[in-house]
């Protein structure tokens, strides 16, 4: 007989809702997205999660396992033998039912950003070594896992001072881009509000790919504005060197 | 698209990993600790030689005529660069302001500018306390080498091998910072020269990318380590022990 686990899953919707426990049979390599299907098979049809590849490619499954999170389809239910667990929708985005959420102000923001501007027409050739920095960005799967994290979004709710550490990721994949000619300092600085990041390094510690989203992503983009904004000496230089 | 390796390891299972208020309690312990016994180094000791030993807080002992307390004089420059770095930052936000405690720990403050305002956004300045370090750093590599000077001559004691750690640990923690990485080539969209071969910015960028993936362990060393080496002088000062001469 395999051994059961409790899940106590949330229910309901943007007008409120609450945890409800189901039992689910354990079997061996299942992760709580599969626990979350034999309960759509078995006890609620009518449950809710948004899932697509079970890979961690897709970046669907973003949900809060125990106060973690993670992705669904990556958690495994055996790191959990003894316990309930605790499965709830991203805090930081309007629930829409269940454990899904709307997280369509991410790809609003995204649509702000200024696309790539090449210096010259495609198709260019370009050396691995000139865009290695970019590809660690571009593994990106969207899951908004540092989104919900961020706590300038999810306790400060200042969406409307800071897009987030997956839009800075966004930002520094086109301005490390090595034929990018665009300029969005003062958008990054302004509206995008870098400086509301404090570099506390959540976003890297959630990034179910790996990204190191501070350090190779925010940190280098505030010091470009700081280029422009904080050294008058250094832009000097630069101009001098041009 | 290439998988990550982590992504393809089991999650790790959080409840064996520590309450997540270790972390910013050591920080508070620590860095509280070091800044009191900063201030009492300030206020209350005039000096930190004994011999050819020089205390890094009190290095170096010229002030070209401008009149403060000593380790003021030599403290402004490095306390400013740790305090502005992207590190520190972190350990600060998290220990003492809370901002957060831990990550997806709800915050009870409901006011939040990040570093738009001051006194924060003068955190943006870190580049020119590392320009200062950097001098303060060349004094101290002075110390080290007079370490191994005793009366004209080599020799080496446990103080000359302390100080002279205690130097390389500091330049580890200097050049591995984020604004260095960044002045050093970082800045450059780049790394390919004309000829196919690899920019002299992009191979200095790529030797301290590696070297800053371990900025925040050099952070705590070399603090605890200054920290050490003052110690460790003044109780030679004070003749509760004696240097260990090697040669």
């Amino acid at each position: 007989m395999p051994e059961d686990i409790t899940l106590s899953v949330f229910r309901g919707d943007k007008g409120g809702g609450d945890e409800v426990e189901y039992k689910v049979p354990m079997q061996t390599g299942m992760v709580v997205l599969d626990a979350l299907h034999f309960i759509q098979a078995h006890d609620a049809p009518d449950l809710a999660v948004r899932w697509n590849c079970k890979a961690a490619h897709c970046g669907s499954c973003s949900a809060e396992i125990n106060g973690s999170l993670k992705l669904l389809c990556k958690t495994r239910v055996d790191d959990y033998v003894g316990e309930v667990i605790h499965v709830r929708p991203m805090h930081t985005f309007p629930v829409i039912k269940d454990l899904v959420t709307d997280v369509s102000w991410n790809y609003d923001m995204l649509r702000q950003v200024p696309a790539f501007q090449p210096a010259i027409k495609a198709p260019f050739t370009l050396q691995q070594r000139d865009v290695d920095r970019i590809q660690e960005f571009r593994n990106c799967i969207e899951c908004f896992l540092c989104q919900n994290v961020c706590h300038v979004l999810r306790d400060h709710s200042a969406q409307d001072r800071y897009w987030g550490p997956r839009l800075m990721i966004r930002f520094a994949e086109l301005e490390m881009h090595p034929l990018d000619t665009g300029d969005r300092m003062e958008l990054l600085k302004g509206a995008a509000g870098i400086g509301m990041c404090n570099i506390t390094k959540c976003c890297t510690v959630v990034c179910p790919q790996g990204i190191n989203i501070t350090d190779n992503g925010i940190i280098p983009l505030k010091e470009r504005v700081a280029d422009v904004y904080w050294d008058p000496l250094g832009g000097l230089v630069r101009k001098m060197h041009k | 698209m290439a998988q990550t390796a982590e992504s393809l390891q089991p999650a790790k299972r959080k409840s064996h990993s520590l309450p997540y208020w270790v972390e910013p309690t050591f920080t508070v312990l620590a860095l509280g600790l070091f800044g009191l016994y900063t201030l009492w180094l300030v206020f209350f000791q005039s000096s930190g030689q004994f011999h050819n030993y020089l205390s890094p807080f009190f290095s170096p002992t010229e002030s070209w005529g401008i009149k403060v307390l000593p380790a003021i004089w030599v403290l402004w420059s490095p306390l400013l660069f740790r305090a502005t770095c992207y590190y520190y930052r972190k350990e600060i936000y998290r220990g003492f302001l809370h901002d957060p405690m831990s990550c997806a720990v709800p915050e009870k403050r409901k006011h939040y500018f990040g570093e738009t305002r001051f006194p924060f956004s003068w955190t943006n300045l870190h580049r020119w306390f590392w320009y200062v370090a950097v001098i303060v750093l060349v004094f101290l590599w002075i110390d080290a080498v007079q370490a191994f000077i005793f009366n004209g001559h080599f020799g080496v004691g446990l103080g000359s091998l302390i100080m002279l750690a205690n130097v390389i640990l500091l330049s580890a923690y200097t050049f591995s910072c984020h604004a260095f990485r960044h002045l050093i080539g970082g800045g450059s969209q780049k790394f390919t020269c004309a000829d196919g071969r690899p920019t002299t910015r992009y191979k200095l960028w790529n030797r301290i990318s590696a070297w800053n993936e371990n900025h925040g362990t050099y952070a705590w060393i070399s603090m605890f380590f200054v920290w050490f080496t003052d110690v460790y002088i003044r109780l030679l000062m004070h003749g509760v022990i004696h240097d260990v001469r090697f040669f």
